[in-house]
């Protein structure tokens, strides 16, 4: 009898007024529906906060209309050559290579002092400290603040650039190090083998395809991020010319004509990063 | 593993290596990047930073100004974000192998998230501008277009990764096509749903200050107005005030996340 009284308050929850709980109360849907409620609450909120200087709606709407279509059904080029816009395009492209390339090679070594299972406890904690420090500045001002001292151009554009690869990638590589099977290590630790030594035949290995992918998967990002750093902080490119284009000469037709050019280039390297993330993690394709 | 394909998988890494290092070197000359001069200004940049962006007495005057339009801007990438999330959510039903209504729909869902998610956000706020002139309503459209293309690609894998069999059970029953959604759907991928709009209004604080330079709006107009006047001591206050910001907001949906997932 006992037993079952037991049983019954350990099994069965029951309301304040003894009636038994049928929506077994659960905390996730709870947070879930909180969460909505506050989102929803901020959105209404904040169409209130917001400075409409100067709109008039259904001109805006309308005008938007007329200037997409011209954009995308009359796209020529104006200003600058054929030659001249595949230049910019692999400007901006290179600009994509080198970040990504330095950040992933500057990343490999601070993700190995952030991962769990190659590096002190202190070490990790403080890299990702330092890590989440520079993921919450905007790459934006981090070009600006580059192109103060290095002058504006190439040089900040990717210096800058490279704080949020090497962050992203910190997290990914340090992620992928985490999930090596801790057997391979225990076998080198076993025969002697020095930290480096595992580093190169264990955990290397067995983790590069991996780091290769998220490396590519970034250099994704990375295009549309240099796209962005050509227009707003003047690091040159399509970006650039795009932003020269709509404020400076208002071409539609040429805005539409580089709209397009990077649409192109986004949706080559969309199909095969999605390609990769399908081959190398079928299950994990969001942990961003 | 023989001592022949070793041998391969040697000559592989290495040729790759080569390949690499050649792209590396063509986008330094096409960019005009050069590697030895921009390692000596990284000191050089961080002996600026520390020494002229530093938060004086004086700035901090300006700073309910800055709060005011930090929290415009919080507020549009959030708006932004849900607003975006409810369209996705459509979007994504109508996309998803599990829920679509055919083919034709299926389709075209997908091909408008594609088309917005790959123009890059800078290009949109740069043609809303043209019309919608210098307001948040610009920035705001302009986080909307982009995030609804990312937020259906994430959400179309939610859905597709909810469970088939519960879908089928409720089939079964004769449950129509919206209690198939709303009871079988809905609150399996729900959770997901909701950690993904999470990390995107992360993503779009930060993007709001990029687009707010290029429209001139909100926090990105504040620090480039005072970028482009020299006046370091306020853009040292405003950095800060956007990393705190932001690293609030993470932990917040970090948080959450915990919990949902």
């Amino acid at each position: 009898m006992e037993m079952a009284k037991e049983l019954n308050t350990a099994l069965v929850k029951r309301k304040k007024n003894g009636k038994i709980n049928i929506k077994s109360g659960n905390k996730i849907d709870k947070v879930v529906n909180w969460t909505i409620w506050i989102l929803g609450i901020l959105t209404i909120l904040a169409f209130f906060f917001f400075d409409y200087t100067g709109l008039n709606l259904e001109r805006a709407i309308t005008g938007t209309f007329h200037n997409l279509k011209v954009m995308f059904l009359e796209p020529t080029l104006n200003h600058f050559s054929w030659g001249e816009a595949f230049y910019q395009v692999g400007i901006t492209l290179g600009l994509g290579v080198l970040a990504t390339i330095l950040g992933a090679i500057i990343a490999f070594f601070l993700a190995l002092m952030a991962a769990e299972n190659l590096s002190k406890p202190w070490l990790s904690r403080s890299v990702r400290v330092v890590v989440a420090l520079i993921r919450a500045v905007p790459t934006v001002l981090w070009v600006l603040i580059f192109a103060i001292a290095a002058g504006l151009g190439s040089e900040a554009a990717v210096l800058g650039m490279l704080f949020h690869s090497v962050a992203y990638l910190v997290k990914a590589f340090s992620e992928s190090f985490e999930e090596i099977d801790p057997g391979i290590i225990e076998a080198l630790r076993a025969t002697g083998s020095k930290w480096w030594h595992i580093v190169v035949k264990g955990v290397l290995p067995s983790t590069f395809t991996y780091l290769l992918s998220w490396t590519f998967l970034r250099f994704e990002i990375n295009f549309s991020v240099a796209v962005a750093m050509g227009a707003a902080a003047g690091a040159g490119g399509i970006g650039f010319e795009l932003f020269m284009a709509s404020g400076f000469y208002f071409d539609l037709r040429e805005v539409g004509f580089i709209t397009y050019a990077i649409l192109i280039i986004a949706i080559i390297l969309e199909l095969v990063s999605t390609r990769l993330k399908n081959r190398y993690f079928p299950s994990s394709a969001q942990t961003v | 593993m023989n001592e022949k394909q070793m041998r391969k998988n040697r000559w592989q890494t290495t040729f790759f290596f080569i390949v690499i290092i050649i792209i590396t070197y063509l986008s330094a000359a096409i960019t005009n990047f050069h590697f030895i001069d921009s390692v000596k200004t990284i000191p050089k940049a961080f002996e600026w930073i520390l020494s002229n962006l530093i938060v004086s007495m004086e700035s901090l005057e300006k700073l309910p100004q800055i709060l005011d339009k930090l929290g415009e801007t919080v507020f549009m990438s959030i708006a932004a974000t849900t607003l975006a999330a409810v369209v996705s959510l459509f979007l994504a039903i109508m996309g998803s192998k599990t829920t679509k209504v055919n083919n034709f729909f299926s389709a075209i869902a997908r091909l408008i998230a594609s088309f917005s998610r790959n123009i890059p956000v800078v290009a949109w706020s740069l043609i809303l501008l043209i019309s919608f002139g210098q307001n948040s309503l610009t920035g705001f459209l302009a986080l909307f277009v982009g995030t609804v293309g990312f937020l259906t690609r994430a959400f179309i894998e939610s859905v597709d990764e909810a469970n088939q069999s519960s879908v089928e059970a409720l089939t079964a029953t004769g449950a129509t096509y919206f209690h198939m959604i709303s009871k079988a759907v809905l609150p399996q991928s729900l959770p997901q749903m909701l950690s993904w709009i999470l990390f995107m209004i992360e993503t779009n604080i930060r993007s709001a200050t990029l687009v707010g330079i290029l429209t001139g709006t909100g926090i990105g107009y504040m620090f480039d107005l005072y970028y482009k006047t020299m006046n370091y001591n306020l853009v040292a206050l405003i950095t800060l005030t956007i990393i705190i910001t932001v690293i609030l907001i993470e932990l917040a949906s970090n948080k959450i996340r915990r919990v949902i997932l």
